[in-house]
């Protein structure tokens, strides 16, 4: 049906308007122009012929809207409509051609416009295909990646440069769960998962001080720059790491100097180390003792060649070479009984440049209040070969003993070598000038990373094979710590040709995941789809906690950029160490049985704390867990002051006008299947997928970030409710 | 007057030998079986020679040569450090502690009574 257009009716009215004007006009003035007579005339022709004077007015009338009708159909309709679907077309993915109409220059225009259009689909096209590829040769790298992830001996963690874990194998998970401080636990599923930090199981000042070495060694184009060390855990034990960069994209043949995070190679020597320092401590023991035995066999050997000798010193010296060929026999006996298979250096030594190793010192040095540290004959020839991290913090522990025990403010390093060995000097001048001044602090603690530790600068001048010793010289008032550390051959250096092969950087780190983190940006801030959640549920004896009800079974799981993790998940019973109430094992099916002989809450809430992290909390009516954990917190010192999101308010927030927000109503409301209902891992993943479809509902009312959902939340009735 | 020589050791069947050979060379000899009996021994009777074994009970070789040689008295009194260790960090850090000399069990005690004369300017 063709629209009534205003415009024509606006177009006939004014005309019509006109006509009138004109006529009345005319007619007055022909009118005043006559007499009597002539006017009686006029009015008898006239006034019988008014209606057909109307009429013709109003035919004439109709015959211009016609006329105006079609005009603006031609001219102005036309390119209105074109216009009309020239936006649908560029809103939608609509395939069509225009059909052409109105004035020629509106049809050229509508061709022009149906040539733009074919032109777009055809890139359109190009695109898809392009992409397609694209993402079928990124699938092929990922699993290729994974074949060869899974493959590998060695267990292996990629981080971003905030140390958050983006990529494991399997081995690093089973390693990681033995490094755990309860194994026992929830099989010590708190250290390793996507998202989670390194820095929970490696100390963050040891991979800041790798990081900085292999940024270093970058940076002067050495072409592996990784770096190795031993370090301890917190649960004491041993690991070999090696940390390779992850570097940026490679810009126009550029080789890029900026890493982007890093690759950790991991071992655990704990056993191989015991065995190793067991075999190297007989060794020594043996070599050390026979060498004796020899000289005292040799001495009197000697003694007995002289010809005077009296008969009671011939028969003492006698004895002595019986003696020490016993105990040479016997030790020779032991040693085979150790079954000594080889002797290897244990700890993983990295080659240094020695000035480098003098530089990081002085910016650790300076970094101190109060003492300042200078170097005053470095021979950059030198290089060594060093455990850095270890050695750095001996050097440091020893600058920090000098201000605080003897008041020096400032020390200088001298770099020097001999024959084998770097001379590593750390000088000061003493204070008070005290002839008998000695130091005695081989076996101090030193601190690692600003914590306490039982290595002692003995031990690791030992790692190194080294020697330490303090040295003053009284006529000059010099004093000095000296430390030899053995030479390395130098490094080849600037052999950068590997980079730019393109052989050398396998295409497959294209991931997304080392995008800049957000950390930066304060939690509220933050987007709710980019958080990483660890959703959780209890399961109790009764619903009063602070009554003496307690928590028999806790479940979590993670959600990591929106995905929900299935792998990393916490699943553990509790032994309540009290009955539990025959009315609710219907509810949550577990018997007095089942919780015996399983830990208690005291040992489960630390590893249920360390599996949280910094997460952000979320439950279903959270206020009841938090409750839960909260009374535990006097008797476990556990603190949950992670944020914390309710599924429940949430929900209200969502539907604020449906009359229940159980979590089996939401659940089919949003049509989310639960397995294992009133489990606590099966209540726990309910919710999570209850809370992915509240982040997308949320989003549709405008609630994007944490704080807008937190507003939110405390704005409905339930979060009026106190439990 | 002939010269006084204190050997230091904690093995009983070095000093049997190491005793006879210094007396046969003629010169005075004291024995200590630690530590703590040669710093005593050396401060009371001031020797012209000290045969120093490393790895002794007390106070090793290496603390009692550090004591002595902070005492300027001591400066000039000849050290010779005797030891199972073989490491040249080990000889490095005797050499810096103060000792004249270093030698390696096991050792020619010829050679060593030879060493001991021309330390003692008596070649």
């Amino acid at each position: 049906m063709r629209h009534f257009d205003s415009r024509v009716a606006l177009g006939v009215a004014i005309i019509g308007g006109i006509c009138v004007l004109w006529l009345l006009a005319t007619g007055i003035l022909i009118w005043s122009s006559l007499d009597e007579t002539g006017q009686d005339a006029v009015a008898a022709t006239l006034m019988p012929s008014l209606e057909l004077l109307i009429f013709m007015w109003a035919i004439s009338l109709t015959a211009v809207g016609f006329a105006l009708r079609w005009l603006v159909a031609y001219f102005m309709t036309a390119p209105a409509r074109l216009a009309e679907d020239a936006q649908v077309l560029l809103r939608t993915d609509v395939k069509r051609q225009l059909k052409p109409t109105g004035s020629i220059e509106n049809r050229r225009l509508t061709d022009l416009f149906n040539q733009l259009v074919q032109q777009r689909e055809t890139l359109r096209d190009d695109m898809d295909t392009l992409v397609q590829e694209a993402a079928s040769n990124t699938e092929l790298e990922k699993n290729r990646l994974a074949a060869l992830m899974s493959e590998l001996s060695k267990s292996v963690v990629v981080c971003n440069l905030d140390g958050r874990i983006l990529l494991y194998n399997n081995r690093a998970r089973r390693q990681f769960q033995r490094l755990s401080e309860s194994p026992k636990v929830a099989a010590g599923a708190e250290l390793i998962g996507l998202g989670r930090s390194i820095y929970g199981v490696f100390d963050r000042k040891l991979l800041t001080h790798a990081q900085e070495n292999i940024q270093h060694r970058i940076e002067q184009g050495v072409a592996s720059p990784s770096t190795k060390f031993v370090t301890t855990t917190q649960s004491g034990q041993l690991l070999r790491v090696q940390m390779a960069p992850v570097r940026a994209a490679q810009m126009e043949n550029k080789i890029p100097t900026q890493m982007t995070g890093f690759v950790l190679l991991t071992e655990n020597i704990t056993h191989e180390f015991e065995a190793l320092s067991h075999q190297e401590h007989v060794l020594n023991t043996l070599t050390e003792r026979s060498r004796a035995a020899i000289a005292n066999m040799q001495a009197a050997l000697d003694v007995l060649e002289y010809p005077d000798l009296e008969p009671a010193m011939h028969e003492n010296l006698l004895s002595v070479l019986r003696e020490e060929t016993q105990g040479l026999g016997e030790r020779i006996h032991e040693l085979k009984a150790t079954t000594v298979n080889g002797f290897m250096s244990h700890w993983s030594l990295e080659n240094m440049q020695g000035a480098d190793l003098v530089e990081a010192a002085i910016n650790r040095i300076n970094a101190l209040k109060g003492i300042t540290a200078t170097k005053s004959s470095i021979d950059t020839s030198v290089w060594l070969k060093v455990e850095s991290f270890t050695l750095l913090e001996a050097i440091i522990y020893l600058a920090e003993l000098l201000q605080h025990e003897y008041g020096v403010n400032k020390v200088q390093f001298r770099l020097g070598m001999t024959e084998a060995h770097g001379q590593l000097d750390l000088c000061w001048t003493p204070q008070n000038n005290d002839k008998g001044i000695t130091l005695n602090c081989e076996k101090d603690s030193i601190r690692l990373g600003g914590e306490e530790s039982s290595l002692t600068i003995q031990d690791v001048v030992e790692r190194h094979n080294g020697a330490f010793w303090f040295e003053h010289d009284a006529e000059s008032n010099q004093a000095l710590f000296r430390f030899l550390i053995p030479l390395a051959k130098p490094q080849e250096q600037l052999d950068a040709s590997a980079l730019t092969d393109k052989e050398s950087r396998p295409e497959f780190y294209d991931f997304d995941l080392f995008k800049a983190s957000e950390q930066t940006r304060s939690l509220e801030d933050r987007k709710l789809i980019e958080l990483s959640y660890t959703v959780f549920d209890t399961e109790t004896t009764g619903l009063d906690p602070a009554g003496g009800d307690e928590i028999i079974q806790i479940g979590a799981i993670r959600i990591v950029n929106g995905k929900l993790l299935q792998q990393e998940s916490f699943e553990q019973l509790v032994d309540p160490q009290r009955t539990i109430p025959a009315v609710s094992i219907p509810i949550h099916g577990i018997k007095p049985e089942m919780v015996k002989g399983q830990p208690v809450i005291k040992e489960v809430l630390p590893a249920f704390h360390a599996f949280v992290g910094d997460t952000v909390l979320v439950a279903h009516n959270a206020a009841f867990d938090m409750r839960c954990l909260q009374v535990k917190e006097a008797l476990t010192g556990v603190v949950f002051d992670q944020p914390v999101l309710d599924t429940l308010l949430l929900s209200a927030v969502a539907h604020p006008n449906q009359e229940s927000h159980g979590l089996d109503t939401i659940a089919e409301r949003l049509n989310v299947d639960i397995h294992g209902r009133h489990t606590a891992l099966g209540d726990a993943m309910a919710t999570a997928e209850v809370f992915l479809h509240l982040i997308n509902l949320l989003a549709e009312q405008g609630i994007h970030t944490m704080g807008q959902a937190r507003e939110a939340a405390e704005k409905t009735y339930y979060a009026r409710l106190k439990y | 007057m002939s010269k006084t020589v204190l050997i230091a050791d904690d093995e009983k069947n070095i000093l049997i030998s190491l005793e006879y050979l210094m007396k046969r060379e003629g010169y005075n000899v004291m024995v200590a079986h630690d530590g703590q009996e040669a710093v005593d021994a050396i401060f009371r009777e001031h020797p012209d020679l000290v045969l120093l074994d490393v790895m002794m009970p007390k106070k090793t070789g290496l603390d009692v040569c550090q004591e002595v040689r902070a005492n300027s008295n001591f400066k000039e009194m000849i050290i010779i450090m005797l030891t199972a260790k073989g490491r040249d960090t080990d000889i490095a850090k005797g050499m810096a502690m103060g000792a004249n000399d270093y030698v390696i069990k096991p050792f020619s005690t010829r050679e060593l009574a030879e060493k001991v004369r021309n330390m003692l300017g008596e070649a």
